[in-house]
């Protein structure tokens, strides 16, 4: 990433009051978001800004209302008229699939953020503390997480008649912030003793500020990767919750059309554009979500990336990293792998260009 | 067998130098032979954990609505007021007991192994209907998981040596595989291999008319109805295995050590599998001991869509209909098989990487 260190006029003003003059507000949100940039989170973010605007445009671009029947078109494949099909009651499956999406962005983004939340607070609190409030916040933790998820919300889901959007977020953001809150934990134990945050202390800073500023900004590539994964477990959940029918079919997301299409038999009967759709559309989300950590997880550990493109800068020059010869050269490039923010800065090609002389 | 096998080093916790004591202190408290501190400390957690699920377990159909015997009378009609009032009193439904003392009811009913009776089942005993269910979810779900785990990791391994080249290509493959919704993967094969193909009859653990015996044909029918759900699970699974043995094994192949072998000329096969492999699959180890502890809880999706008749069928059964007895029954079964999970877990891996031992509980 290219930083730009010099001021910028207009995001100084707003960065007026931080002591610091280097860091503006425009190179802090650019290192907030270094983790994504490279190819893969940005191809997953690509793909999931798609779904995001079609979830939020879906009034403009859906052909017809997703309950619309029309006895006249029933189960048809694909045509002109309707892009994917019809339904057993002659609904178009591409407004369906369309208007699906938002049940299925809203529920993962609302879990994902709910989860979040309290897998930071209670990460992040019980990392920083000590004795037994840290112990029991832990322990509050590895509840949640040996508590079995997905019969766990069965049960509860099925305390409600007719649960709202939200309600399903709550209750699958409820149960899957555990694992978050645990990694958070181990990372904020180690660096409540890093000299920066030691420093810190010493100076005397409010503990609001020491956690706010020293220490989430260290956080961030960790809190993105939970909220990542939390959303898409949320969306499974989601889906499959709704394919079992423990969420009433009358919110659409792509987990009711197949909870339809099981019904009707769709799957026995070969009528594929009734069913590969939805399912191809979570499956869509996911590789794009899981894209998205994969790019964070590089950031956090280079050698995923290097080790890759090290190994293929060196095939092109006729040698076999497992070769002992070439492992053991003592001008082999072995990456910095300590230093982050070094790593970041030098582009890819930079880091395969210098090799073995 | 394993104090001389080299060990990556993570980043060393940093500690304050009063709780870390001198580098004596850590030598003799990592020497110490039985660690009672993280024992005790795990014990306690586990027991901690233990009741909460229990508590949870009690209040569930507390919160519910509906009543277990309204469902059962409108589902069989021929049923009088005084058998109703009869059945109420059977569940423990009659009782204007305060919470507390229910609440220590139940725990005596429990400790007892007395689980109540399921009205879904004809009033068989809860411990009955599950202990017939479960041999067919451990079974199934078991070997998938040992299948998966064992290629995910041997296939990671080998991805994780060879990187850079074409196999790296596989990870991708996996993960989209695993970020299938795994009911849809489920009824995909089902309409592509039994219902297009021919080649495996739909759900359903044996045929119909079977009746469970230690025969040839019986046991043919078992495995026939059997790959269809196995084979998805392992391809859905299949993906979480490899990405992490990959991963690993790009971090420990960074470690000096594994120079250090390459160095003494020591066969690339050796330092693969003796040194790369071995240290990378800590994690692993410890990810599919808790993943034993989902295979009860995990599969209920695919038991819905293969009809197989298993634990987590059941829970959805009794769910629907209501039935608490049995509902709390299962999910405390599959709680209590997670916790069993998670102590192998810790054994296994405090038996494995003796740095477990000597840090916190």
């Amino acid at each position: 990433m290219t930083t730009d260190l010099r001021t910028q006029p207009a995001a100084d003003l707003h960065a007026a009051p931080a002591p610091r003059p280097t860091t503006t507000a425009r190179s802090r949100l650019g290192s907030a978001f270094a983790m994504f940039r490279n190819r893969k989170s940005i191809t997953g973010l690509v793909i999931l800004g798609f779904f995001v605007l079609v979830a939020l445009l879906a009034d403009v671009i859906a052909p017809f209302s997703p309950t619309q029947v029309d006895s006249t078109a029933r189960l048809q494949p694909p045509s002109g008229a309707h892009w994917l099909g019809t339904t057993h009651l002659g609904e178009d499956v591409l407004s369906q699939v369309i208007y699906g999406t938002r049940g299925v962005i809203v529920v993962g983004f609302l879990a994902a953020i709910m989860a979040t939340v309290i897998a930071v607070v209670v990460g992040v609190i019980a990392g920083y503390l000590r004795g037994w409030r840290s112990e029991s916040l832990s322990a509050l933790t590895n509840v949640f997480l040996v508590i079995p998820g997905l019969p766990l919300i069965i049960i509860v889901a099925s305390m409600f008649n007719n649960p709202p959007l939200v309600v399903i977020a709550a209750v699958l953001g409820l149960t899957g912030w555990a694992w978050g809150a645990r990694v958070l934990r181990a990372q904020t134990m180690s660096l409540r003793n890093r000299d920066f945050v030691q420093a810190a202390r010493a100076n005397g800073e409010p503990l609001h500020r020491i956690i706010g500023n020293e220490m989430l900004p260290n956080l961030m590539a960790l809190i993105a990767a939970s909220f990542v994964g939390t959303v898409t477990a949320a969306i499974l959940g989601l889906t499959t919750l709704s394919y079992i029918g423990v969420i009433p079919v009358n919110t659409y997301n792509w987990g009711t059309i197949l909870n339809w299409a099981g019904a009707q038999g769709a799957f026995r009967q070969n009528q594929w554009w009734w069913f590969l759709p939805p399912g191809l559309c979570i499956a869509a989300i996911g590789v794009a979500l899981s894209l998205i950590n994969f790019g964070i997880d590089e950031y956090v550990n280079p050698r995923l990336r290097s080790a890759g493109e090290r190994a293929r800068a060196m095939r092109k020059r006729g040698l076999d990293v497992n070769d002992p010869v070439t492992a053991v050269r003592p001008t082999a490039v072995r990456p910095v792998t300590t230093d982050r923010e070094s790593i970041t800065t030098t582009s890819p090609a930079a880091s395969t260009t210098e090799g073995p002389r | 067998m394993t104090a001389v096998q080299p060990q990556p080093q993570p980043e060393p916790p940093v500690r304050d130098a009063l709780e870390v004591g001198t580098t004596a202190t850590t030598t003799v408290q990592g020497h110490s032979r039985v660690p009672w501190r993280f024992l005790a400390g795990r014990a306690a957690f586990y027991l901690f954990t233990l009741w909460a699920a229990i508590t949870i377990n009690f209040f569930l159909p507390r919160m519910m609505k509906g009543d277990a015997v309204d469902q059962y009378l409108s589902r069989n009609r021929n049923v009088s007021p005084e058998a109703a009032e009869a059945l109420r009193a059977l569940l423990g439904l009659d009782t204007d007991a305060s919470l507390l003392q229910q609440y220590v009811d139940y725990w005596g009913l429990l400790l007892r192994g007395d689980l109540g009776v399921s009205l879904l089942h004809g009033l068989r005993p809860v411990t009955e209907v599950i202990s017939q269910a479960l041999p067919w979810t451990v079974g199934l779900v078991g070997f998938a998981t040992i299948v998966s785990f064992a290629i995910g990791t041997i296939g990671g391994a080998v991805v994780g040596w060879r990187r850079g080249s074409r196999l790296d290509g596989l990870i991708p493959v996996t993960t989209f595989l695993s970020t299938i919704p795994y009911f849809w993967l489920g009824l995909l094969a089902i309409a592509v291999f039994s219902v297009n193909l021919g080649w495996f009859p739909i759900g359903k653990a044996y045929g119909v008319g079977m009746t469970p015996a230690l025969s040839a044909e019986f046991i043919g029918q078992v495995i026939r109805h059997g790959t269809l759900p196995a084979a998805t699970i392992v391809i859905a699974s299949l993906g979480g295995w490899m990405l992490g043995m990959r991963n690993m094994m790009l971090t420990v192949l960074d470690e000096d050590y594994v120079m250090v072998a390459q160095a003494k000329g020591m066969p690339n096969r050796r330092v693969l599998w003796r040194y790369a492999a071995r240290n990378a699959v800590l994690p692993q180890i410890q990810s599919f001991a808790l993943s034993i502890g989902f295979i009860v809880g995990g599969t209920i999706v695919m038991e819905m869509v293969f009809s197989y008749p298993g634990v987590g069928k059941l829970l959805l059964d009794a769910t629907n209909a209501k039935d608490y007895a049995l509902m709390q029954g299962v999910f405390l079964v599959i709680t209590l098989s997670v916790l069993v999970a998670n102590i192998l877990a810790d054994v296994a891996y405090a038996f494995l990487d003796p740095r477990t031992r000597q840090t916190e509980a």
